[in-house]
């Protein structure tokens, strides 16, 4: 790192270099699902009755879960950083490790309940045994969008793992803790956007 | 006054950074923000060529009526790949991929881009895209028009899947490359370099970069949902499905039509280097075009919907719109004023690269005020689909780019290579390319008022003598380019030795050796005389 950053006055502008650079890629980010949640948003004005019934059918048990599952993996990494910060690195890599873990089961709930889709004949595309039985117009339109959204979501919660394990195994010294910060940001963001995601498609 | 500040990274090895490593794998997996910039020059001005021989063979196709070189199924995948090439991997990269990474630090007084492994990463995600959106010609090329309209662009039989693929990787390159230039411009400026002082050109890459890291995301959506509506038949913008068109274009839209300050800005923050350079005086006023700049950034995106005056929006929406696009060009007659007031009453030197300038200025201004006119929804309706929309936006987005960029390269030959081109030659390049743009371009004005659908493979009775004209322009365009590209390589080669500021410029990126050393400064740097102060009698 050091023969390459020598262009830096300081750490400290290195630090703030990685941390307005994580800042912009999230406002970035934040445009990438703001197209997707204007196409939702604009084809539910379009149909209400088919969106209500939509959500009215999606798996808000295992949807519900995974937004306790996220919201804790949240927690613990923020409270990592905080030990991090005040030395306690052992502890604070079980509880980065456990953010890893929880984005692991996020995944593994997400899978389960596609596999629930699947079963009922829900594919995206208005394709399957359900669109038969429920000839709605503009219900495939939020399966569709379902399936986009939360794929885009799911790529982002396996990048974020990706991101938080590397972190658990490489913890960063004292002067590095804005790299930490930096992945943690990310996660926090991938948490965020399930906050709109949740009530969009399996609460109203 | 207190000690000069030294940029951290500066070395005192005073070899260019032409010479320091020599080997191709030198220039390969170089971190150097200079190299990878002409890295970046040289592939997109590739792009360039490739582009042109699709257009070439589009305005040879019109030289007579009905059948001429190619098929209709050719010549609708020749203006999709024309448009595809231009747009993405042309002129967005251009200016601020290539002159931005080359002259932003040195603008700034810094040693590095903030990110320079990022920087390189992102040159190469911009090669893997551009193969992979020329690989799509070989896999039978896309049909589509470069707008990807659905439900068609869902429906075609052609491959457009690759061509998706390359545009998304290349707009991911464009999000790493906005990311490096906002936090360089941020982070890295000399210590005591405040915003207002900053270079002009600096400036433009800061908007650009804003809108670069804002619409790309969009795009890639919008593109992604084409791609599986074509692949596996999702049927998202399928009318027939319930899906909405219309709801495409606004996406699509949003991007590129902020697309098309990414390629404008830069190009104007060249005309706001070159001006004052060589009218050797400050700008009319410093602040004006700062804030036009911020201020066509910001209303860029909010201008969209005038492409979709007769796709079915509201009356009110169109109005909105319409007003809304008007307000670009009350920000950009405020940098053409100042820049006209900055010439007036300066001591005006005739070089190359003012002309380039001058040949932006009409460009840029009829092209744009034929965009007011097309930002009138009565008058669009007329025009909308015609060879006059094509003529529009070649006149603003292309041949104002387009000139502005030859005039970067004028301006800033020296500086990147020490040395001089030769001014006849270039003088006769400036001429044939100027000539050539307004004679291909200034009939499709007409064709278009007159009636001429664009993407028409067949043109109707009555329009032969126009298409003639227009196709033999892009001869001439053609042969202008040529010449450039004879007068740059003899440069490169034979060109006289240039010294460190041939021109006399004050600008900050002329206050180091021309060509620059490998960390761009020896010592500490005197930037406490401003970029434009040509009223203080000693060069810097």
């Amino acid at each position: 790192m050091s023969a390459d950053s020598d262009h830096f006055e300081s750490v400290a502008q290195r630090a703030q270099a990685v941390r307005l650079a994580l800042g912009v890629f999230l406002a970035s980010e934040t445009l990438l699902f703001t197209a997707i949640l204007a196409l939702v948003v604009g084809y539910r004005a379009t149909w209400p009755e088919a969106f209500a019934f939509g959500v009215h059918h999606n798996t808000k048990v295992l949807g519900s879960i995974n937004t306790v599952v996220l919201l804790t993996s949240s927690t613990s990494l923020a409270v990592a950083l905080e030990m991090l910060r005040t030395g306690r690195r052992r502890v604070a890599t079980a509880l980065t490790l456990f953010t890893a873990a929880c984005g692991v089961a996020f995944l593994a709930i997400k899978i389960t309940e596609y596999e629930h889709h699947f079963a009922e004949g829900i594919y995206p595309g208005g394709r399957g045994a359900f669109f038969v039985a429920h000839p709605i117009a503009g219900l495939p339109a939020f399966w569709t969008l379902y399936f986009l959204a939360t794929g885009f979501h799911g790529v982002h919660v396996l990048a974020g793992v990706g991101a938080v394990g590397y972190r658990a195994i490489r913890m960063p010294d004292a002067t590095e803790i804005h790299r930490f910060e930096a992945t943690a940001l990310y996660w926090h963001f991938v948490d965020l956007v399930w906050l709109f995601l949740w009530p969009l498609f399996y609460l109203a | 006054m207190t000690a000069l500040p030294i940029p951290p990274g500066a070395a005192h090895d005073e070899r260019s950074f032409w010479t320091t490593a020599t080997t191709i794998k030198s220039w390969l997996v170089t971190t150097d923000h200079k190299r990878i910039g002409i890295l970046y020059f040289v592939a997109t001005t590739s792009m360039l060529f490739l582009g042109g021989i699709f257009a070439i063979i589009i305005r040879l196709e019109h030289l007579t009526p009905g059948p001429t070189i190619v098929s209709a199924e050719t010549y609708n995948r020749l203006f999709t790949l024309h448009g595809v090439i231009m747009v993405w991997l042309y002129m967005i990269p251009s200016i601020p991929a290539g002159f931005g990474n080359f002259l932003v630090p040195l603008q700034i007084g810094a040693t590095e881009v903030a990110f320079p492994r990022l920087n390189l990463a992102s040159f190469y995600v911009y090669v893997i895209g551009a193969a992979v959106v020329i690989g799509s010609l070989f896999a039978g090329g896309v049909d589509t028009g470069w707008t990807f309209y659905a439900p068609y662009s869902a429906r075609t039989p052609a491959t457009v899947l690759p061509t998706l693929i390359g545009i998304f990787i290349v707009g991911c390159s464009t999000i790493l490359g906005g990311i490096n230039f906002i936090v360089t411009i941020h982070t890295m400026r000399l210590r005591g370099l405040g915003w207002m002082r900053m270079p002009l050109f600096t400036w433009t890459i800061y908007a650009t970069s804003i809108i670069q890291i804002l619409a790309t995301p969009v795009l890639g959506i919008a593109l992604t949902v084409i791609g599986l509506d074509h692949t596996f038949d999702w049927g998202l913008f399928d009318p027939a499905r319930g899906g909405d068109p219309v709801l495409l274009q606004h996406l699509f839209w949003f991007y590129s039509h902020p697309a098309v300050y990414i390629m404008i800005l830069p190009a104007m923050g060249v005309v706001s280097e070159v001006i004052p350079t060589f009218a050797h005086k400050n700008p009319y006023s410093y602040r004006a075009i700062v804030y036009s700049t911020l201020g066509i950034a910001f209303v860029g995106f909010l201008t969209w919907g005038h492409h979709m005056f007769v796709a079915g929006i509201s009356r009110f929406d169109a109005a909105a719109f319409g007003l809304l696009s008007m307000l670009v060009a009350i920000f950009s007659a405020i940098k053409v004023f100042t820049w006209v007031g900055t010439l007036f009453r300066g001591s005006i030197e005739l070089a190359v690269p003012l002309l380039y300038v001058f040949s932006f200025f009409f460009l840029f201004t009829f092209g744009g005020m034929t965009g007011v006119a097309v930002a009138t929804m009565s008058l669009d309706v007329h025009w909308h689909d015609t060879y006059f929309v094509v003529a529009h936006f070649h006149f603003i987005m292309v041949g104002a780019t387009f000139t502005a960029f030859l005039s970067a390269i004028h301006y800033w030959f020296p500086k990147v290579t020490g040395r001089l081109y030769a001014r006849k030659p270039a003088l006769v390049g400036w001429a044939l390319v100027t000539l050539g743009f307004l004679v291909t371009f200034t009939p499709q004005f007409l064709l278009g008022n007159g009636g001429m659908p664009r993407r028409y493979y067949d043109d109707p009775v009555g329009f032969s003598v126009l298409h003639v004209i227009s196709t033999m322009g892009s001869w001439l365009l053609t042969l202008g380019m040529f010449v450039v590209l004879g007068v740059i390589v003899h440069g490169v080669a034979r060109g006289a030795k240039a010294g460190p500021n041939p021109w006399h410029s004050r600008s900050f990126e002329w206050r180091t050796a021309s060509p620059p050393p490998k960390r761009n400064f020896v010592g500490p740097i005197d930037f406490n005389i401003g970029a434009y102060a040509y009223d203080v009698a000693d060069e810097p």
